[in-house]
Parts: structure tokens; sequence; C-alpha cells
């Protein structure tokens, strides 16, 4: 069998093979990890490899395949970001702060994925502390768009994106707190879900803003998501947010016809700022699932433009809250040289923390402070309650909203980095849904025309209603049976887009 | 309402984050970038509209009161920071942590 081919194959795909024994775990974690050797020196979407872990967990799959005792996930290979705590391996959130942490203990999601059977592939590279869109602000260096290696693969589970566009993996996992999930998933041409708030456990991802942070799936196809889901969802009560809710199959509604499929179109996301180009692969995208029998109507979300001033007053402010811990005590970066306690904290965070995460957790502790708080935070908490109920509105008149994920194509490494304010906005289409704890999800569209005439992939966003993710995986399940867009793959040797 | 250098330091301070006068500046320029984009808030009348810090109107969940965590001490001092200081061990002793004196 050819190995580029099986990097490009369904998880139902690879399932099948291994559970027909027509190909062993370590065979194909071999497979991966040897592309992960040839591609990732150049690409950066690992950040921490460690085969023997990796093979061993392959082998134990192998043992589990053939006493019968399978999941749909047992032996298949995942890359997990960096920010999931898994036992014994460098868990660095992409901070120097953490470069030498060994995570004592597993994630939720980490070992949801160890009970399926999944095989820990490696670790992938993210902005620091999750807070970026270009994964730029990664201590360990960016990420690479596979699509354009002049290009960044969004962020900030930018390094997770690339290894799925690569195929560097068979899937992988990311977290979303302003549209870490859906931005890069867009930028690098694959399928990725932000669930409702809640529905996936926190316990051992390393926090951000809790109030918004929510992992899910990024893979090649919607279907490939929604296996994904079966395993990464479910209650924990190590989460104090964490949903107790019955199991769900998110496969459920992958087969669901869309005939009168009621879509609404917020105007607000089709306004100034968009890229014209992604503009009309969107309206393409929108014109096959009318094709379908989807119905579809205009809906306004008025309150869109105020989600990203909102967001830099509420995810700060949790930063800052939450990045406290890291005071060079206990773990994490300490200072070589201080002279008392005040000076071992502050030298500690100013050399641990990288720039962008400084600049917020300077923010956050502003917006706090003494004479600021009902002026920044709570009139953020009152916007946040409009913009949510901007989506309760819309959600009597339609059963998804669709619109672009990002506002461009892929752009240039170092284009934004120097105008935190330019690269807030890449996050103006994704950051509404997670104030109002709603899922939502990128699908492949499309190649829209660069300005140096590259083609580079086009996200689709769907946002559905709370709990909504088996409909929302089943309405772009049926979109990915009549097209292809999630099928391409980039050329590695000459990833010049597509032409 | 204009940030001043002031303001950086103070608000740097109180985050416990050392800032050189070179960076204080640099770091007031886009400090005042990222506020000026969040003042467009000033202009919603809120008035009336309870805050929402939560996407799930939960209520906080209780359990019994038992021990359900195992002590990790030991697996948790193995990433304690070097000392520091010219000292390259462990900033541990007898299962406590090591920090500067904080008591005369």
């Amino acid at each position: 069998m050819n190995q580029i081919d099986l990097t490009h194959f369904s998880l139902r795909q690879i399932a099948e093979l291994l559970q027909s024994k027509k190909i062993s775990s370590v065979e194909l974690t071999q497979t991966f990890l040897a592309r992960i050797k040839q591609y990732n020196p150049n690409i950066n979407a690992y950040i921490a490899l460690d085969e023997d872990k990796t093979l061993a967990q392959a082998q134990a799959a192998d043992a589990r395949i053939a006493a019968g005792n399978v999941t749909p996930l047992t032996g298949i290979p995942i890359a997990q970001k960096d920010i999931f705590c898994a036992k014994g391996w460098p868990t660095t959130c992409g901070s120097k702060m953490l470069a030498e942490f060994i995570a004592p203990y597993d994630a939720h999601v980490i070992s949801q994925f160890d009970s399926a059977g999944a095989v820990n592939l490696g670790k992938t590279n993210m902005d620091e502390f999750a807070m970026g869109s270009s994964n730029e602000t990664s201590y360990f260096g960016g990420v690479k768009n596979p699509w354009s290696y002049d290009r960044v693969p969004g962020g900030s589970s930018g390094g997770s994106a690339a290894a799925v566009a690569a195929r560097l993996c068979a899937a992988a996992t990311g977290t979303d707190t302003g549209g870490s999930i859906r931005q890069p998933a867009s930028l690098c041409g694959l399928t990725g879900l932000k669930p409702t708030y809640g529905v996936v456990s926190r316990y051992g991802m390393i926090a951000f803003a809790s109030s918004l942070d929510q992992a899910g799936p990024m893979a090649k196809s919607a279907e490939d998501c929604a296996l994904m889901m079966n395993v990464m969802a479910g209650f924990d009560e190590r989460d104090s947010t964490s949903l107790d809710r019955a199991k769900e199959d998110y496969c459920k509604d992958l087969h669901q016809p869309l005939r009168g499929l009621k879509i609404g179109l917020p105007k607000e996301f089709f306004a100034q700022g968009l890229d014209a180009n992604v503009g009309k692969v969107i309206e393409a995208a929108i014109s096959q699932y009318k094709k379908l029998g989807a119905d579809i109507i205009e809906i306004s979300l008025p309150n869109t433009g105020l989600s990203i001033p909102v967001y830099y007053v509420l995810a700060p402010a949790e930063a800052s809250s939450n990045l406290s811990r890291y005071d060079g005590v206990r773990y994490g970066h300490r200072s070589a040289e201080y002279s008392d306690l005040m000076d071992m904290y502050c030298k500690s965070r100013a050399e641990g923390f990288g720039a962008e995460v400084k600049r917020r957790i300077l923010i956050g502790t502003y917006v706090l402070s003494a004479g600021y708080y009902d002026a920044y935070y709570l009139k953020a908490q009152q916007i946040r309650r409009l913009i949510a109920q901007d989506f309760v509105e819309a959600f009597k008149q339609c059963d998804v909203i669709m619109g672009p994920a990002a506002p461009s194509t892929a752009f240039k490494a170092g284009e934004k980095v120097d105008d935190p304010v330019a690269m807030y906005l890449q996050d103006i289409y994704t950051i509404s849904t997670n104030l109002a704890g709603l899922p939502g999800m990128s699908v492949p569209a499309g190649f829209a025309q660069s300005d140096d005439g590259k083609s580079l992939p086009v996200g689709l966003q769907i946002i559905g209603n709370y709990f909504d993710e088996a409909r929302m995986l089943g309405v772009a399940h049926q979109y990915q049976q009549v097209t292809d867009w999630h099928k391409q793959a980039p050329n590695l040797d000459m990833p010049e887009g597509i032409a | 309402m204009a940030l001043s250098i002031e303001d950086i330091k103070k608000v740097a301070h109180l985050a416990r984050i050392a800032i050189s006068d070179a960076d204080t500046s640099a770091t007031l320029t886009k400090l005042t970038g990222i506020l000026g984009l969040i003042e467009q808030m000033q202009a919603v009348d809120t008035t009336g509209i309870v805050p929402m810090s939560h996407s799930q109107n939960l209520s906080q969940r209780l359990r019994n009161d038992v021990v359900t965590k195992t002590n990790l001490r030991d697996e948790f001092q193995k990433n304690a920071p070097k000392l520091g200081n010219g000292s390259t061990e462990p900033a541990v002793a007898d299962g406590l942590y090591l920090v500067p004196k904080v008591i005369e």
C-alpha cells in the first residue's frame, strides 16, 4: 500500500484497515512519524515528539485490536495541542514559562483518547498560552502554513492545523477561546469544531480565559470531527463548568438530508472588512447549500462589531487572573538572579512571558483595577449579554448560521505581528460565538486568490444553537458529499497553493 | 481615557511584571491602541442589562465532603524551578518550596 495514500485516509477508512488487520497501528504510526521527520523540521507543527512513548501506545493498541477490544479510534495516531497536560510529556503551552514543565497528570481529553486506545503522536505548536491568531507568539517559533510556506497557519491552534493539513497526523485536537480552532482550520483548509461551552472538559487544559475556553477536534472532514467528538465530549466532575448531559453520538445526524434546512446569513458577516475573493467562495458554498435544498434567509447580528472590544476586556481580565499562578515558586520559569520575593516574582514573569501575553495580562490588570471595573469589565459583561441575545433572536428564524470563518486567507508571516489590533480583527467572525457559548465550525469551501496570485484555502463557518453539534456536523457532512474541497491537500515539496 | 507612563508602571507592578523604561513607552503605544478598540463599548447604552459572566446559567455543583484527590506532592515537586542566585538545585527542601526570606 502506498504510504502517502494512507495519510490521506479518513478515520473510518483507517479504522477499517486496522480492525481488519490489513495494517497494524505500529506500521501506521511509523508512517506518520517518518512523514513528521521529513517535513516537521521545516513546518514546525510539532514541538514535542517521543517515539518510544508513541510506539508503546501503538503496540498496546495492536494488542487491544488482537483481543477484539476496539473503539473507532483504537490505534489511530492523533496530534495533541500542547495546551493539554499529558502525563510524562513536556506541556509548554507554547511558552518559555513552561519550557521545562513535564505534566504530572493527564487532561480529561488526553485520558479520553487513552481510554479509546488512540495513539498520542506528539504535542503541537501554538501561540503562547493560546493568545494569538498566527502562531507567531510561540516561544518555539512560528509554524509554516503547508499551503504556502511564507504564510501563517492561523492560531492559536496553528500547529494542530498545519499537522492536519500536511497529513502529519490522522486528526488533531485544538482549543478555541475566540476562534483558535476555526480561524486556523479556515486558513489551512480543514474541518474544525468548537463545541458548546461545557461539552468538553477543561480539566488539565491550561487555562487562558476560563469562561470562553473550549476544546474541540480539527480533522480532514466533518465525519472525522464527529468521531473525535464521540471521544472528547462528556461530563467530567473535575471541571466545575462541565455539563452533565447524556452521552451523545455525534455521528447520528451525518446522513440527515438538508431539504428545508433554514440557513441564516448575518448581513454583518458580509460587510466591510471581508476580502472580496473570500466573499465569493462563501457565496458559492451557500449556492451549493441551496442546491441541497436549504432555504437561505438574511438575518442580523447587530452587535457583532462589539464582540472584539468586549472580548479584549473579558479574555485579558480572565487571563490576568489565571496567569497569576506563574510566579516562579512551584513550577515554571524562575529568574536566575533575584534579590527578594517581589523581585523574584517580577523578574520570573518578565522573563517567562512573551510580549503578547504580557500585553494581555496588563490590559486585564488595568480593566480590573480599582476605579475602572464598572467602565470596562461590567460594561463588557452587559454587552456580552446583548451579543448572546442577538443569537437567541436569530435562532428563532433559522436552524444554522453561515458566513466566513475568517476575513481573509492566510496572511504572510510578520505582516501583523507588530500590530495587535490588526491581528485581533482576524477573529471578527468567530469571537461572538465564544461570548455566547455557542458551537461553531469551519469547513473547507474552496480557494481564493491572494494579492500575489496564490490560491489559498477558505473556510465556511457554521454556527449552531446550543448543543446542536451533531446537526452542524451533518450539515457539513452533506456538503462534503457533493464537494471535494476537504480532500484537497497541499504539495509539501512545492507549496504554492493550488493553480 | 488616555494612559500614561505612570499607569503602565503601576499596572505592571500590580501584575508583578518587571518592565524597563524602554519597554514602558513601547507598551504604552500598544496598550493605547488596544484601549482605543475597547472604547467602542462606551457608545452602547447598557442601562438595566444584567451582566453575563457565563453562557450557561449554572449554579456551582456540590459534592460530598470526602477526599477525592491523591497526594501527588512528590510528582509535582519534580517540576520545581531551579533555586537561582548561583544554585541550580531544585527550589525544594523537606517537601516544601524555597523562596527568599519574607519574615525577618
